[in-house]
């Protein structure tokens, strides 16, 4: 006798989500999903089902001590270890690629690696890149993403037992561009990641990192800044998986959005399993709404599988520009406009500071300081209309 | 000699009952290096004066004028306000995130002055100011306001206040919350400005006990939106041991 399979069935845990390196595993994309519910599936669709050109494309990266850059088999034993695609997109990106971006970090205080991904141009592509960090190890890996570009792809980073890892994504695309990216790690015993999204440029940009602290110790720092203007569409799904028993975790995102259609999306899981005793976790998401005609959703999502843990909390919220401190920097002297953009620079400023690469928190402040100041100009036009 | 001259001012507030007129009419003439203390009960009016002198959108003048110099600053909005020498003190100052104190002080002298100050007087200036304020080193890091305690956030003020050096500053409540250590190190801050830049004061308060330190020239009870008695200092000992109740005989206040 055949058991009816009912309707629909929720799925109850965030670990039980279909995970398939087979594109074939998930359905057509329809929209209705919620991992596709709020992203303008129109524009990415293609991602999901089209062919790819999974060729390598070329970059260029700073030669840095202590680190390696090279290209190897999707068939390498390395590829897959830090996790396995949750969407249609990703086991798309997956399947496609013929090659895999291998970056090492082996010293024990490397230098600063900077990848510069600018050549993607308009095709179809899809990418794999696995950042391992060898065990002891230290370094700061930065990829930085200018141009064109019409992407899914996969990142898989692999953080060695006590090694301490900074990763940052940059997406700094021209308007046009689409940009899926499914971010996997996997941190060993006593090892830390600081992970950090930065998305400032690009038509859709997803950044979704999935973080799974497998052995005992391991602790990740996930920061995430996204300044969406008119028309943009910024998502970041940061996943925290605590495995392990005395993990830890800390994730902080901050949003500026300005202009009409200017929508960003987080949703932040965390995950505390049944063998991670001892858990310390805080998880929060703040926007700041600069204009009439913005969305931002963001959903804190929290489960709890053990009654022994050290914290888990969330918090998240948006909320319009505070005109008392508008009052409160004009009554010392300063013009209307130099404090809003005191203000906005004071809110994502807590997640510039926490990058940890001075040349490149010094550049992202001014890349901040450009977004404000354009959105001060479109602000003052939308007056005099 | 610099003057700050209230002249029949009428402000009204939106209440969800509809308009609400909070000042009737208030006069009011400040000279340079003068301290006019303000003392009433609550709901009386005090802190709306405040925040009508500085500007707060809140608030709608719907008549009357506040002139600095001969110069009408009703017309001005927040900012032009302070350029032109006036200073609030807020009772609750806001916290803003991001945005360290010597940041803050930096852009705002700026801002006043035209041009950036030089560096190496700045830093004197804001040492001693800090000094003499019992304020650590480490203050000015911190973000503005941000878990700052009570009697921080009225220094914070009061070091706002001697180094931006306005030519009038309005005080509102500075006083309340404070232990009397702190209400003496903010009242010599208070002196201070008084002493170096002939600082003319309104100064809002609620209890007597602040005038033991700065002095007023003038004491003027606020009643129902309106100036009800004005005298000397002597005026705020009456008032300690009498109240207000006199004046609240047949006043309509809320």
């Amino acid at each position: 006798m055949a058991l009816a399979s009912p309707a629909f069935v929720p799925v109850q845990t965030r670990s039980e989500r279909l995970a398939s390196t087979s594109v074939t595993d998930f359905p057509a994309v329809t929209g209705l999903e919620f991992e596709w519910k709020f992203i303008p599936l129109a524009r990415v669709k293609h991602l999901t089902e089209g062919a790819l050109d999974g060729s390598p494309t070329a970059f260029t990266y700073s030669v840095s001590a202590g680190t390696a850059v090279d290209w190897i088999d999707p068939s390498a034993p390395v590829v897959g270890t830090a996790g396995v695609p949750e969407d249609r997109a990703a086991a798309n990106a997956w399947a496609s690629v013929e090659k895999v971006l291998h970056i090492a970090v082996t010293g024990e205080d490397a230098a600063e690696l900077v990848v510069r991904r600018d050549r993607f141009g308009s095709t179809a592509r899809a990418a794999h890149v696995v950042i391992e960090a060898a065990p002891n190890s230290k370094g700061v890996v930065i990829l930085e993403h200018h141009g064109s570009a019409n992407l899914t792809e996969n990142v898989e980073i692999v953080v060695g037992d006590n090694a301490q890892l900074t990763v940052v994504t940059v997406q700094e695309w021209d308007d046009e561009a689409l940009h899926l990216s499914s971010h996997f790690a996997r941190v060993g015993r006593d090892a830390n990641l600081r992970h950090v999204i930065v998305s400032l440029g690009g038509s859709v940009v997803r950044v979704n990192p999935s973080v799974h602290l497998v052995a005992p110790g391991a602790s990740i720092d996930s920061f995430g800044l996204y300044f969406a203007d008119a028309g943009q569409y910024f998502e970041q799904r940061p996943y925290i998986d605590h495995q392990a028993a005395n993990t830890r975790s800390r994730v902080n995102y901050k949003g500026a959005l300005q202009g009409k259609g200017a929508h960003t999306v987080w949703v932040g899981d965390v995950l505390i399993g049944p063998h991670a005793d001892g858990t310390d976790s805080y998880e929060q998401n703040r926007n700041l709404v600069l204009s009439e005609g913005t969305r931002a959703d963001s959903i804190p999502n929290l489960e709890i599988e053990t009654g022994n843990i050290q914290g888990a909390g969330h918090a998240s919220s948006t909320g319009r520009f505070d005109d008392e401190q508008l009052f409160y920097l004009q009554s010392r002297g300063i013009s209307e406009e130099e404090a809003r953009r005191l203000v906005v620079r004071g809110f994502l400023a807590e997640i510039i500071n926490e990058i940890g690469s001075p040349a490149l928190e010094e550049r992202l402040s001014a890349a901040v300081e450009a977004e404000l100041v354009q959105a001060e100009a479109v602000r003052a036009s939308a007056l005099v209309q | 000699m610099s003057v700050l001259k209230i002249e029949d001012l009428q402000v009204s507030v939106e209440t969800e009952q509809g308009t609400k007129q909070i000042l009737r009419g208030v006069d009011l003439t400040i000279g340079e290096g003068e301290t006019h203390a303000i003392m009433g009960p609550n709901g009386s009016g005090k802190s709306t004066l405040a925040y009508a002198i500085a500007g707060h959108p809140k608030y709608q003048v719907t008549g009357g004028s506040v002139q600095l110099d001969g110069e009408e600053m009703l017309d001005k909005t927040v900012d032009e306000r302070a350029r032109a020498g006036l200073f609030l003190a807020m009772q609750y100052p806001v916290e803003i995130p991001g945005v360290s104190v010597s940041n803050f002080l930096r852009t705002a002298k700026t801002a006043l002055d035209g041009e950036a100050p030089p560096i190496r007087s700045w830093i004197k200036d804001l040492d001693s100011s800090m000094t003499a304020l019992r304020m650590d080193r480490t203050f000015r890091e911190r973000n503005v306001n941000e878990g700052f305690s009570g009697g921080e956030k009225k220094r914070h003020e009061i070091l706002q206040l001697e180094l931006l050096k306005p030519k009038f500053a309005v005080l509102d409540e500075t006083d309340s919350g404070l232990d009397v250590d702190a209400l003496k190190i903010v009242s010599e801050g208070v002196n201070r400005a008084k002493e170096t830049t002939g600082l003319g004061v309104l100064l809002i308060t609620h209890y007597n006990r602040i005038l033991r330190y700065v002095k007023p020239d003038f004491v003027h009870v606020f009643v129902a939106g309106r100036v009800a008695e004005q005298g000397g200092p002597e005026l705020a000992v009456r008032l300690e041991n009498e109240g207000y109740d006199r004046f609240l005989t047949g006043a309509n206040v809320e």
